[in-house]
């Protein structure tokens, strides 16, 4: 299969069609040889008897009628080994870092299979991060897919980072790795990250793949494959536990809308391909853990929320997905409160399965009930007092006003280097549910008021 | 007769060469990837492929099995899980390890193991389409029943009994015709039934605010909408774990891997609360994740749906739970996409609200061909975009179905759970369920629901001039009902799914705890009346110990304890 075809008939956007070539299969690599001496690669999206049409990863500037086109007859294939620990790569694996090329172990489809529901393990194992609004109100577990929602110019870089830095599973001293892929990121966020890793020493322990603003739209589809695979043979084959931080969701969701129309295909919402759903689903499932295997992959993925707005279709389709999310507001960051996690629209739907008696503490569940229904309480009696005024509220409701500032300064608000144990976090929860009158608190059993309250506990 | 693939676009591959009917299930590239017929035109025929076609090429052979899409029916299903075309999961791990690769062919039913048949009809007897001929114990508590298929009848020239393999003959007719325990049924094609009749008896769920405010009937069919993390999969979980039905069907449809995992997980650990048996022993799980191939997805529905009507038709009570059909729809706008038909409304296919309403209309409260009463109540979660209740899947459901449960993201926000709003949510059932309720829960618990309905109906009014004034504002009996109203929302409402009590609540303790609120309701509406302070009646400390005896797993006594002393603080604040 190394004939070379010169038998483009047209050039469209990032797509190429060409006929009378030999059987060509779907999904196939394709290399295509420029005129200039480069070359490029593409993927088979359409094919048939008379005619197919190739995706161009790099773009198609620069190619013409005269360039070659050769089907290398497999799929895309990325070379995997543990080599690649402490690389940079491109954002279609290729080194950046001046280092040799990878010798694979092995070479493995960036496709990737979908993993049988049957061999899944629920994710169970708890994940200390550090950050309170996370361990105590949406805790992290390991194989947990768990996204950032945040909006452009707020820090969520900052929090990706401190949680790569500090999150561990208590007690324990296995393998972890971090692979990171940025997709469509400018230079300097993609610095912050690197400059980082370096500092912390996190890179040798790091797979990165680099996909920038101006790199090529269309390799922004294959960079997070890339990623995951080299995720998953870390984890699956190496026995690691693997934090993967894919960013920014959204430009991969834009390389796809952009996709999508140089197709002609019809538009679904807002413009963006009907398939959205499934395909991002083909990327956040990659994240888990197997029966029987050691390692896993823990997936921790930012997002910028077109205009703040969490039904947009990126967030919304992913939300569907992932297992909770982490809403990053513009209201806290302007209040100055770092990391400014609303925890309200947050969620960690595996948290009910990381924590408890064994697992973190007894009273979790309740402690974090129960500040929910009271911080969400708390904020809608703001919007009240800024009408009727303060003293129109009950003496109840009051209380209750208080505590959401209390919880906005002392649970939400920490330090950018501080890493609270879970022990940490949930006594500062009790240290302001005890504020609250006793009676309000009816999401606690008496048993856990009995043993933790200050009011109780030391006597 | 052989063919060849002619071209390939995802999941739709063209072929040629061979004359199909339309939905024949065809073998597709060197391979043999499983695939369905769903458009002819002139010498070419389109296919919607179940599995991955990355690597597949035009010219590549296509084999026509000349068989519409079809599940096997027989014992052996309970306790599985499959993919949306029936493939068993477990075997597919077996076979090709914890990556579903392609080109795997597995059966629905195990070929190898053995079942004990009891025959329950005898050599000479005319049996016809859906007469029970024999029993095979299936898991401890169900009795699988070997049925005549619904096009078939004769009369029995041999019969046998004794342990079998599900292929192996165990009745032969006098016309010939040979019969084994296992049957195949198109699944595209609903199963006969004698006649639909009126569903009359709730399907008792254990959530309160399900049965006791919003009920759906057995038979009946009932859609959960509501944005992500509001609640539909919890909810639908709640129900295949607790409702009081012999057999669940619960579909993954397009949905997380490991919510399925989750419920492979505990199913065999949770009780039937009706059996004591593990709840695993009565549900069949067919999960075609989001990652999994997108036509085997639009398949799930319909291979879970007709394993619903086979049992059915023996008679049982089934319940179907299918987490989403946003999912499923939106695997139609898929396949319709790629064959370039017309799209309708936000690029669904015209025939969604057809699909749709075929789907449900395959619930109901029946009578099977052989005489029996059997039933399919359908739940369906749907997921709409950006959680807008206007979008064409949500609304062509509840055109459809009779009942809504409609969540609401503000209070998951909140924690509030079930986050199933009280006052957008319906259910047609109510009126006609209201004689069961009598009879059957307390002669006056219709009245108290109905008090509950209007107080919460009260509360959303009074609610709205606090915003502009304040509580305190609002006189002395409004206040009251206010706080009324807090008791039915975090007391009754609120059940905490995750909670070893709480999780289930017997119709009983529902009563109870009802009843428990609206006697504070009275007394303190009389104390009010005789000039007691607000704020002491506010302050009783019976009321705030009322909020968790739900939690209590000794309830009874928890709730005696809590209306003695209600009754004693009454006293002491006298008035009277
Ligand atoms: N009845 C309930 N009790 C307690 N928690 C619940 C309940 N219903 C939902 N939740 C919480 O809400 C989260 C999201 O619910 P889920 O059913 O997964 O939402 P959806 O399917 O609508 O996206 C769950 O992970 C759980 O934490
Ligand atoms: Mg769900």
């Amino acid at each position: 299969m190394t004939k070379e075809y010169k038998t483009i008939t047209e050039i469209s956007g990032p797509l190429v069609f060409l006929e009378k070539t030999e059987p060509v299969g779907y999904n196939e690599l394709v290399t295509i040889n420029l005129p200039d001496g480069t070359t490029k690669r593409g993927q088979v999206l359409d094919t048939s008897a008379d005619m197919v049409a190739v995706q161009v990863f790099e773009g198609t500037g620069g190619l013409n009628e005269e360039s070659g086109v050769v089907f290398t007859g497999e799929t895309i294939k990325l070379p995997v080994s543990k080599d690649m620990l402490g690389r940079i790569l491109s954002g279609s694996g290729e080194p950046l870092d001046g280092g040799p090329r990878i010798i694979p172990e092995d070479r493995v489809d960036v496709n990737g299979a979908s993993m049988n529901p049957y061999s899944r393990m629920p994710p169970e194992e708890f994940i200390q991060t550090g950050i309170s609004t996370i361990d105590g109100t949406n805790t992290l577990v390991r194989g947990q897919k768990l996204p950032i929602f945040s909006g452009s110019g707020l820090p969520h870089n900052e929090i990706a980072l401190q949680i790569a830095r500090q999150a561990k599973v208590p007690g324990s001293t296995e393998d972890f790795a971090v692979v990171f892929a940025a997709m469509g990121i400018t230079s300097e966020e993609a610095q912050y990250f690197m400059e980082d890793f370096e500092k912390t020493g996190a890179l040798e322990r790091a797979v990165v793949f680099l996909n920038l603003a101006d790199d090529p739209a269309v390799e922004r589809l294959i960079t997070p494959r890339m990623a995951l695979t080299a995720a998953e043979y870390l984890a699956y084959e190496h026995d690691m536990h693997v934090l993967v931080i894919l960013t920014d969701i959204t430009n991969y969701c834009e390389a796809l809308r952009q996709m999508g129309a140089a197709r002609e295909e019809v538009p679904g919402r807002r413009g963006y391909p009907g398939y959205m759903y499934t395909d991002l689903a083909s990327l956040y499932e990659r994240a888990g853990v197997i029966k029987g295997r050691k390692g896993s992959v823990t997936q921790f993925s930012i997002l910028t929320m077109p205009g703040d707005d969490i039904t947009h279709p990126i967030p919304d389709l992913s939300g569907y997905i992932t297992e909770g999310q982490i809403v990053v507001s513009r209201e806290l960051h302007r209040k100055g409160i770092y990391p400014p996690i609303n925890v309200l629209p947050s969620l960690s739907r595996l948290m009910n399965s990381g924590i408890g008696a064994g697992k973190t503490r007894d009273d979790h569940k309740a402690v974090s009930d129960q500040m929910y229904a009271a911080y969400a309480e708390g904020r809608d009696l703001r919007g009240l007092v800024a009408i009727v005024g303060k003293e129109a509220l009950s003496e109840r409701d009051q209380k209750i006003l208080e505590f959401a500032d209390l919880f906005e300064d002392r649970f939400v608000r920490q330090g950018r280097d501080e890493d609270r144990t879970i022990e940490d976090t949930l006594n500062v929860s009790w240290s302001i549910l005890a504020e609250l009158p006793e009676a309000l608190l009816t999401r606690v059993d008496n048993k856990y008021i009995q043993k933790y309250h200050p009011a109780h506990k030391s006597k | 007769m052989k063919g060849e693939i002619y071209r390939v676009a995802g999941p739709v591959v063209t072929i040629r060469g061979i004359k199909p009917k339309m939905y024949d299930v065809v073998q597709v590239g060197h391979e043999g990837l499983m695939g369905e017929v769903i458009r002819i035109e002139g010498d070419k025929a389109t296919v919607q492929v179940y599995e991955d076609t990355a690597g597949i090429k035009p010219g590549e052979p296509v084999v026509n099995t000349g068989m519409s899409l079809s599940v096997e029916l027989g014992p052996g299903l309970l306790e599985s899980i499959y993919d949306g075309i029936q493939r068993p999961l477990m075997v597919l791990q077996e076979k090709m390890g914890d990556f579903i690769q392609r080109g795997v062919t597995a059966n629905g039913l195990s070929r190898e193991k053995v079942w004990e048949f009891r025959p329950t009809a005898k050599k000479g007897d005319s049996v016809k389409g859906g007469d029970v001929i024999g029993l095979v114990q299936e898991t401890e508590n169900i009795e699988h029943k070997i049925m005549v298929p619904p096009t078939i009848s004769g009369t029995i020239s041999e019969i046998k009994a004794g342990k079998f393999k599900v292929d192996e003959i165990i009745c032969v007719l006098e016309n010939g015709t040979q019969l084994s325990m296992m049957q195949k049924w198109p699944v595209r094609k609903p199963r006969p039934v004698g006649k639909k009749l009126m569903p009359n008896k709730p399907l008792i769920t254990g959530q309160r605010i399900l049965d006791g405010l919003f009920p759906v009937a057995k038979g009946g069919t009932a859609a959960i909408p509501g944005p992500f993390g509001s609640g539909k999969t919890v909810t639908q979980q709640q129900l295949a774990k607790w409702s009081d039905t012999d057999i669940v069907v619960y579909i993954g449809c397009g949905e997380r891997g490991n919510e399925m995992a989750d419920v492979l997980n505990e199913f065999p650990e949770l009780q039937d609360p009706k059996t004591g048996r593990p709840l695993m022993e009565r549900t069949v799980l067919i999960a075609n994740t989001s990652n999994m191939p997108v036509a085997a997805r639009e398949a799930s529905v319909y291979t879970g749906i007709t394993i619903a009507e086979y049992y059915r038709d023996m008679g049982y009570d089934v319940s179907l739970m299918a987490d989403s059909t946003s999912r499923w729809a939106e695997a139609m706008r898929e396949i319709s996409s790629r064959l370039e038909e017309m799209p309708g409304e936000e690029g669904y296919p015209a025939y969604l609200s057809a699909r749709l309403s075929e789907f449900y209309e395959r619930a109901g409260y029946v009578r099977t061909l052989e005489g029996q009463e059997g039933s399919i109540t359908v739940i369906g979660a749907v997921s709409p975009p950006g959680g807008d209740f206007s979008e064409p899947v949500t609304q062509n459901t509840l055109r459809i179905v009779k009942v809504f449960w409609a969540l609401d993201a503000k209070l998951a926000q909140r924690r509030h759970f079930p986050s199933i709003n009280w006052l957008t949510s319906y259910s047609l059932y109510t009126q006609g369920l209201s004689g069961w309720f009598g009879e059957n829960v307390a002669p006056d618990w219709v009245t108290l629901r109905d008090n509950a309905m209007d107080l919460l109906q009260q509360e959303a009014e009074l609610q709205e001039i606090v915003q502009l004034v304040g509580s305190d504002a609002l006189p002395e009996d409004q206040q009251l009902v206010l706080e009324i109203c807090r008791m039915l929302r975090e007391y009754f409402l609120q059940q905490n799914a995750f909670h070893p009590v709480d999780t289930y609540c017997p119709f009983d303790k529902q009563y109870k705890l009802l009843k428990a609120i609206s006697k504070y309701g009275e007394m303190a509406t009389a104390a009010l009346e005789a000039g007691v302070p607000m704020k002491d009646i506010l302050s009783l400390e019976s009321k705030d110990e009322l909020a968790k005896v739900k939690f209590e797993e000794n309830f009874q006594d928890a709730l005696d304890a809590v209306l003695t002393k209600m009754d004693k603080e009454f006293a002491q604040l006298g008035g009277k």
